[in-house]
Parts: structure tokens; C-alpha cells; sequence
């Protein structure tokens, strides 16, 4: 079936708030107004407000109810806004439901899933576009998710659910709009491994979530120049799939990270790291990286793109991968 | 009030008095470690709001909730042997002072981020309404909570959502080392409660009877679906605020007028004159307490770390066996 990335979202929230009672959905504007990013239209009027409960701009307050509910019995989905936004809930998210298991010897779980908008390129200016996921990729007691395409899209949260831990999932803004088709049966999917999203023998492109498209459009760029990448999709980025990555670049001995957070401290500095230190004799050339530059997000579109990895970007430090001897 | 009932709560407040006694006396003797905060002088809050819940009933209270911890049913073993950081206490060692949880008793900590609780038993009142159930959650909190976001955070969606929750605003005067009348420009907290339609009083806390009698009302009105109430309950630490506390903020005498009050040497006098408690009764509340908080500590000196090899368990559940 034709379907986009959005629809593929709120498909699987209401198979979720369909499948098990406990399920519900809150967050700001997530019922009357359809969410913010149009993500739950309708279901308010299918499940009514007890189940798409809208709450006040309250981050700290709603993400901390969502832990507490979680432990209480309850299944929530916390909806946020934007990941910038996020940052007003952090202490809950990290002080309480990433330490509560470890810290009460093992007695409390929180089956608590957040999902938030992430990432740049609508011109949304720099308290509204960064990729902070890697921050939240920093903290043990979390999963991790992007999904990149429409199955994932369908399929991370029913899994997601079925976690006894916290999961956030970070949704490319992006992305909302992107169709494409989906199996009719597409349903839940593994949330531990990373994909190969295409197999190439020459350079391993290793991305995530809103930067998989350009990813791609650059391997599409470098096969007719002859090199084959392979495009890696890391999907959950805690715990981080070692595995793929480093048979990948066993493979290809090169490497090539893209990552729309920074440059200092990024997941791509953690998966470069990873490769160094696993695979650094199967290496060819040195682990490069296409992130964003080191500035809040500008509003003006030209200075916007030109902060942001790109499929230009891509296909240069992959040649240059390739090329070195 | 019952003769028997005030008499509990006399008894509740010294096992928490011994037990802090105690907690103190081998913190300077450097078997507990780290920060650690008592509640001396406090004691008749929480013995006074405990006494008007249930067994089932959840409790989210603070970093200095040793006494919040015994009186919900957690054991005087199970909390000093946590102390000493040994895997058999109740979070086998990995929370310490600040971090008492228990599952079977519901106490939920334990929360060393002033205000951190809040939200979290709104979220517990907030499952508690969704399945329908009529167990309350009772929040503590000092009154230096009230000046962070969460607690506004958190009473508003209790109000919105009219959700079954006492909040108990344990009100002792000072935010470590900064008075009330220094960090709040309205330092009448009941009235910030009330601001958000929340039905709110103050009763006195150095009084265990007026506590109870404050929180049975409460309780009941929370349970019978009135939605969300709020006690503001004034109160008195006798001690530092930790362990590493000079204490510059405040003067000796103001702490010993206070003392003057003393919850237990208040309620165990009126007893008497009441003809409620015998110097025989005293003696035996005494040295059962006594006991029960010997054999708290024999336990905890016999208890072992948890082996380093687990030091990674529990920051992902682990899959059943």
C-alpha cells in the first residue's frame, strides 16, 4: 500500500492503543489540534481524551507523569514536540527513568516509550532543528531508536512497547511527509539490530534517520562513478549495533559517518571510536565523518544547508576515502 | 483520637528517633558514607500522614526519608543494611541514604532531586485513576521544592486530571541553608496549592495528633474521588541539614526554642497527663524499639557488598529466566 512516513506512526500508535488497555498517548496537542506535526489526527476521536490526553506545556511534568504511570502498570507514549524541547524533561528522563531499575537494586522497570521530532532542514531555526539524540545515546538505562523508512516507522513502536525499559524514539521532521510504499501486513520489528539498506563492496556509508535519504542519493551518485557503498542504517543507536557496523567495514575497508548532531562528542565520534578500536587493521583509510558544522541551526535557508551533511558532502569524503592509499 | 492510636503514633516517632540515633552515631563511625540527611524533629509528619493510609497506599518521598521508609513497612534491617551499602539491603546496596525503594510496601523512593518526586506520583495517581483502582499516592516534599518548576508542574496536572494524590509539603523552614522568607516571595505555601484549586491547609507538625487528624481528613477526601488535596505541614529539623552541615544560616537558640516542641517529648507528656501512657508503657515502647533497632544493626554488620561481577545487572531488565 502507498503510505507515508506519518501515517506509517499513527498507524502503529492505534494498532498499540487497539491491541493493549493500557496504552495511551500524551503530550502537548496531541488531540484536539491532530499533533503538532499532524502524527495523531483522529485518533482523539476514535479513542477519546482519557487515552489521547492532551497536556499543558509542562515537559518535566507530563514526561515524569509518563514514568510514574509506567511504573503504576500503565503503557504510555509520551509524545514531545521537538527534542529541543526535551531538554526541559531531562532530569526525569535521566535522574528518573534511566537510573530508577539500577538505583532500587532491580525492583522497578519503566515500560515508558517517548517519541519526539528531531533534526533540521524546515528552516525552523536554532531552538527548534538540532540532533541531540546522540546526547540522549550517551545514557545507560535507554534505548535508542530512528527509524529511517516506513517499516520502521510502522513497526519500532509495538516493539518498543513490549520493552520493560524506557525507549525514545526520535523521528526526523523531514521524514513526515516522505511516502512510499509498505507491505500490507508490515508490522512490529526488531529494535537491536542495524540494517544494510545496500551492499557495496567499496565503502561503508554508516547513517541514521533523516540523513539515510542523502546517504542513499550519494551511493546512487557514487555507482555511477563506479564505487559501491554500502549504506548502513544504524536504527538504534543504544545499544549500538557493533556487529553490522564492524562486518561492514571488515568488507569494505572504509568508513564514512554521517550524522546530523555535531562534530565534538557525537554519536559519529562514538561509532568512528568503535571502528578504531575493533577493525582498526581492516581499515584502509581514516574513519570520516559528514556532520553538521559546530553552529546553532540558522534560519536562512542557504546558511541553513550549509550547515547540514549533504549528499555533496557525502560523495566527497567518500571518495576521498576510497582514493587514499 | 483513640488512646491506642495516639500511643502508635508515639511509638511510630521513636522508632524513627532511634533509628536515626543510631544512623548518625555509625555515620560518625564511618560504616554509612556519603550524604545522609535525618529527619529529627520531623517525625511527627510522617507519622501523622502514615497512620491515615493503607497498607496499599504509595508513598514518593525525599532524600531524607529513612522515616518514611520504616513506617510504610520497610524493615529497620532492610534500610540500615542499605545504609551500610550491602546487598542485603532493600536496593541491595546500590541506592544508599538518599534512595530507599521498595516494591511490596510501594515506596518509591527515595529522590535525591529536589522536586523530582512530584511528577513521578502524579504519573502513580495518574495509572491509579486509569485502571480505576482506590489506592492514593502520597507525595513529601520539603518547601524548597516549591520553588522549582516540577511542583507547579506537577499540581497542575493533578488538578487538571483530578487525580487521587495528597501532597505533603513538609515545611521545615529552611531549603538546606536558605529560610523560606529568602527563596519564596509568597511564603505561605498552602495558598500557592489553592492557587491552583487545590483544596489546602497547614497543620502543625511538631503535633502528631493534629498531623493525623489533618491527613485522615485528606486521605479520605482523596480516596472518596475528591481529587488531589494539599497539607502543608510546619515543621522543624533538629539537626544539620547532612552530615557536612555547619550550620552558619541559623542561630543555636532558634533551634532550641524549637526543640522546646519536641513531637515526642509533646505527644509522650500529654499522654501521660491523659492518663494514656504508664511509666510501665514508656519502658516497654522503649526497649521494644530498642530491640528492633539492635537487631537492625547486627543485621547490617553482618551483611556482605554485592559481588562486583553484577555491577552492570539492572540497567537493562533482564530477560526472564
Amino acid at each position: 500500500m502507498k503510505t507515508t512516513y506519518r501515517e506509517a506512526i499513527r498507524a502503529s500508535i492505534r494498532d498499540a492503543l487497539l491491541d493493549d488497555d493500557r496504552v495511551f498517548l500524551m503530550g502537548e496537542d496531541v488531540g484536539r489540534y491532530g499533533g503538532c506535526f499532524a502524527v495523531s489526527l483522529g485518533l482523539l476521536e476514535e479513542f477519546g481524551p482519557e487515552r489521547i490526553r492532551d497536556t499543558p506545556l509542562s515537559e518535566s511534568g507530563f514526561v515524569g507523569a509518563g514514568i510514574g504511570a509506567a511504573i503504576g502498570g500503565m503503557r504510555p507514549i509520551v509524545e514531545i514536540m521537538t527534542v529541543n524541547f526535551s531538554l526541559l524533561a531531562l532530569d526525569q528522563i535521566l535522574n528518573n527513568a534511566a537510573t530508577l531499575q539500577h538505583m532500587s537494586g532491580g525492583q522497578f522497570t519503566v515500560p515508558l516509550v517517548i517519541r519526539m521530532t528531531t533534526g533540521a532542514g524546515r528552516q525552523l531555526a536554532a531552538q527548534h532543528s538540532h540532533s541531540l539524540e546522540g546526547w540522549y545515546a550517551h545514557i545507560p538505562g535507554l534505548r535508542i531508536l530512528a527509524p529511517a523508512v516506513l517499516a520502521d516507522a510502522r513497526g519500532m513502536l509495538s516493539t518498543a512497547l513490549q520493552d520493560p525499559d524506557p525507549v525514545l524514539i526520535f523521528e526526523h521532521g523531514s521524514l513526515y511527509s516522505v511516502g512510499g510504499e509498505l507491505a500490507d501486513d508490515a508490522g512490529a520489528v526488531d529494535i537491536a539490530r542495524a540494517a544494510v539498506r545496500r551492499a557495496g563492496a567499496d565503502v561503508s556509508l554508516i547513517a541514521y534517520g533523516g540523513t539515510l535519504p542523502l546517504t542513499l542519493d550519494a551511493a546512487d551518485a557514487l555507482a555511477a562513478d563506479g564505487i559501491e557503498a554500502e549504506v548502513i542504517d544504524l536504527r538504534v543507536l543504544r545499544p549500538l549495533d557493533d556487529e553490522t557496523i564492524l562486518r561492514s567495514v571488515a568488507k569494505t575497508h572504509r568508513a564514512v559517518v554521517v550524522d546530523e548532531g555535531w562534530r565534538s562528542g557525537s554519536l559519529s565520534a562514538e561509532v568512528s571510536a568503535r571502528i578504531s578500536e575493533a577493525a582498526f587493521y581492516d581499515l584502509d583509510a581514516p574513519v570520516a565523518r559528514v556532520c553538521s558544522a559546530e553552529v546553532p541551526i540558522p534560519y536562512a535557508r542557504d546558511l541553513e544547508a550549509a550547515a547540514l551533511p549533504s549528499t555533496e558532502r557525502v560523495v566527497s569524503a567518500a571518495r576521498q576515502a576510497v582514493r587514499h592509499e | 483520637m483513640t488512646a491506642s492510636h495516639a500511643a502508635g503514633l508515639l511509638r511510630q516517632m521513636v522508632r524513627i528517633r532511634r533509628l536515626e540515633e543510631k544512623c548518625v552515631e555509625l555515620y560518625s563511625a564511618a560504616k554509612i558514607r556519603g550524604f545522609m540527611h535525618v529527619y529529627i524533629g520531623e517525625e511527627a509528619v510522617a507519622a501523622g500522614v502514615m497512620a491515615a493510609l493503607r497498607p496499599d497506599d504509595a508513598v514518593v518521598a525525599t532524600y531524607r526519608e529513612h522515616g518514611h521508609a520504616l513506617l510504610k513497612g520497610v524493615s529497620a534491617r532492610a534500610i540500615l543494611a542499605e545504609m551500610y551499602g550491602d546487598v542485603e539491603g532493600c536496593c541491595l546496596g546500590r541506592g544508599g541514604s538518599m534512595h530507599l525503594f521498595d516494591k511490596q510496601t510501594r515506596f518509591y523512593g527515595g529522590n535525591a532531586i529536589v522536586a523530582g518526586g512530584l511528577p513521578l506520583a502524579v504519573g502513580l495517581a495518574l495509572a491509579e485513576k486509569m485502571s480505576g483502582g482506590e489506592r492514593v499516592t502520597v507525595c513529601f516534599f520539603g518547601e524548597g521544592a516549591v520553588a522549582e518548576g516540577e511542583f507547579h508542574e506537577a499540581l497542575n496536572l493533578a488538578a487538571l486530571w483530578q487525580l487521587p494524590i495528597l501532597f505533603c509539603c513538609e515545611n521545615n523552614l529552611y531549603a538546606m541553608g536558605t529560610a523560606l522568607d529568602r527563596s519564596e516571595s509568597q511564603t505561605d505555601i498552602a495558598l500557592k496549592a489553592a492557587a491552583y484549586e487545590i483544596p489546602a491547609w497547614a497543620a502543625d507538625g511538631m503535633d502528631a495528633e493534629a498531623v493525623a487528624s489533618a491527613a485522615a481528613r485528606a486521605v479520605d477526601a482523596v480516596r472518596s474521588g475528591s481529587g488531589p488535596h494539599f497539607l502543608e505541614l510546619r515543621t522543624y529539623r533538629f539537626r544539620a541539614h547532612s552530615m557536612y552541615d555547619p550550620e552558619r544560616y541559623r542561630d543555636k537558640s532558634e533551634v532550641e526554642t524549637w526543640k522546646g516542641r519536641d513531637p515526642i517529648d509533646s505527644l509522650r507528656a500529654a499522654l501521660v497527663a491523659r492518663g494514656e501512657l504508664s511509666d510501665e508503657e514508656w519502658a516497654a515502647l522503649e526497649k521494644s524499639v530498642d530491640d528492633e533497632i539492635d537487631d537492625a544493626v547486627a543485621f547490617a554488620e553482618s551483611g556482605h557488598p554485592e559481588p562486583v561481577a553484577d555491577l552492570e545487572r539492572f540497567v537493562y531488565s533482564e530477560a526472564p529466566a
